[in-house]
């Protein structure tokens, strides 16, 4: 039988620590929207996304109440818009109001971000994935819920460098249509190497085609409590260190597969997957940069965190496998530079730098995220920034992403305000030689081999 | 484990009369007491019950609501919660 003192740790987990569910997340296809009618299919969104999701938002309320557990998110995820939408948008307008379409679902079933106004062309890029991705300046500039995401490289068909120098103008427009408010509209919008099909986090989140019709996929979070843990073994040697964090690290997605189990059978539909995740936030006391910290380093971004990095994200995996059987999504932890207090305290004392942040992404879960870059970055520079994060990718068979703002009118010294979960971040210093030359080159940087792995 | 099984646990500055007001309110309610475990830490109060919530004819949610406005009354802090958070987090 439960006994006081676990029930007054896991108390304490929810009340001190920071321990939450991060996202429920709905996956929910739209293939079967598809119509030749641009009134047809915008019609068949609106009444696809406010019928299947109708109850999330109450359901999710209903399990934070019965568990006294905060859910922070009630999320939707959708089939990447660029397939939906092929047969009947012919310009980039026909994709804004698709955006339009799906942002008063949103609004409707009350979720704060819908992820899937995506395109996929890591090989080649079709007519429809382009006129989507050219749409998104003004799609994320003309809605408030809607994340965008475009995967642009894999491991099996190398990295579409048409569409990196395509991005690398997008990012840049978007940054401008929304540079009244900090360039927010590049908060909602991911580029992704290895994209996975099940990642309930934004701003990348779409429902791939692998999926069933309906699907819960839950994101937990919990790096407040895995820096406590810590707290209690200082000095102690690696062993020791990794244990710890595999321990908690079971505990929190247990809760998250509780959650998810929860919800898909109050809602009837099929749960898909556990995210391991490690998402901070930029309150104290749930930031990862304060976990590899405790671990010894005096500031995130000092020799050793990458080391650090590399250890904390894979204790988390193996206590998190043997929590959930159906563990996917990003899993691992999250490096976001304006969602985290100490990585923002870490690049304002200058410890960390872009550079450190590239090499962290390579053990990390994801990559580049949340960084503020001066609003003068030229877009070929921003290219080659992802280029470079792509090839890691791409390399090391894992999945790196790039959420870049180039904060138009700002520069090293100034900071940028997001507000909310997204939390602020100052501007960081981008290295000033250009890669125009590499990045106009055009065409596509070939598959890598899968042997002689050194 | 039966579904309806709930963990109620109550912690503040210990005080004359605690219980009999928490349990007091359940027998009102017909909610079942399996089990109480309680220590003093420091001057703090800190109790765990088992209970079943099944013969309630409240509902779950407002016997949690009930339970909660009762505390801030009482100058403690009591929760409701489903057994299955503790049993999942805490059990392989």
């Amino acid at each position: 039988m439960i006994n006081i003192n676990e029930v007054i740790e896991t108390n304490k987990m929810i009340e001190k620590e920071n321990l939450d569910v991060r996202t429920i997340t709905l996956g929910i296809s739209l293939l079967d929207c598809v119509s030749s009618s641009m009134d047809e299919l915008c019609s068949n969104i609106y009444r696809k996304i406010t019928g299947v999701a109708e109850n999330l938002v109450s359901v999710g309320q209903e399990i934070e109440r019965e568990y006294a557990i905060p859910i922070v998110n009630k999320r939707i995820s959708v089939t990447p818009i660029a397939l939906v939408g092929a047969s009947a948008a012919k310009g980039i307008d026909d994709y804004v109001r698709i955006a339009k379409t799906l942002d008063e679902a949103a609004e409707k079933v009350g979720v704060n971000f819908l992820g899937g106004f995506s395109a996929l062309p890591a090989k080649g890029m079709t007519r429809s994935e382009e006129l989507l991705i050219r749409s998104i300046p003004k799609s994320l500039s003309q809605t408030e819920h809607i994340c965008a995401s475009v995967n642009l490289g894999s491991t099996k068909t190398g990295i579409n460098m048409d569409a990196v120098a395509l991005m690398g103008e997008i990012i840049k427009e978007t940054a401008s249509l929304t540079c009244d408010r900090d360039s927010i509209g590049c908060a909602k919008l991911v580029v992704f190497c290895n994209a996975p099909d099940d990642n309930p986090f934004m701003a990348g989140a779409f429902h791939g085609v692998t999926e069933t019709d309906n699907v819960i996929n839950v994101g937990v979070s919990g790096p407040g409590v895995i820096n406590y843990a810590l707290q209690s073994v200082k000095g102690k040697d690696f062993g020791i260190l990794a244990d710890t964090i595999k321990k908690t690290a079971f505990k929190v997605t247990r809760l998250g597969q509780l959650v998810a189990q929860e919800a898909s059978r109050r809602l009837g539909v099929p749960y898909g997957i556990v995210d391991l995740s490690l998402a901070p936030t930029p309150a104290v006391g749930d930031s990862i940069a304060e976990i590899l910290e405790s671990m010894g380093l005096e500031k995130v971004g000092a020799p050793g965190t990458t080391a650090a990095l590399a250890l904390l994200n894979d204790q988390v995996k193996k206590g998190g496998i043997m929590a959930s059987s159906y563990v996917g999504g990003l899993s691992g932890a999250f490096i976001p530079v304006s969602e985290d207090h100490g990585m923002i305290e870490g690049v304002e004392c200058g410890s960390l730098t872009l550079e450190k942040l590239e090499a962290m992404t390579c053990v990390c879960s994801v990559g580049l995220d949340m960084i503020a870059l001066p609003g003068k970055t030229s877009a070929s520079t921003i290219s080659g920034i992802i280029a470079d994060e792509m090839a890691i990718g791409m390399i090391n068979q894992k999945t790196t992403a790039v959420r870049v703002i180039p904060v138009i009118g700002k520069d090293v010294g100034d900071s940028a305000e997001f507000g909310g979960l997204l939390g602020y971040a100052p501007i960081m210093k981008v290295n000033g030689f250009s890669c125009e030359d590499f990045i106009k080159r055009g065409g596509r940087i070939p598959a890598p081999v899968h042997s002689f792995k050194n | 484990m039966a579904k309806d099984k709930s963990i109620i646990t109550v912690v503040g500055k210990d005080q004359v009369g605690i219980i009999a007001r928490v349990t007091g309110y359940l027998y009102e309610n017909n909610v079942n007491v399996e089990d109480i475990t309680q220590s003093i830490v420091a001057g703090f109060f800190n109790m765990m019950m088992i209970v079943d919530t099944s013969l309630s004819k409240k509902e779950f949610l407002s016997l949690s609501k009930e339970l909660e406005d009762l505390g801030r009354n009482i100058g403690v802090m009591i929760k409701l919660q489903r057994e299955d958070i503790f049993e999942s987090m805490q059990r392989i």
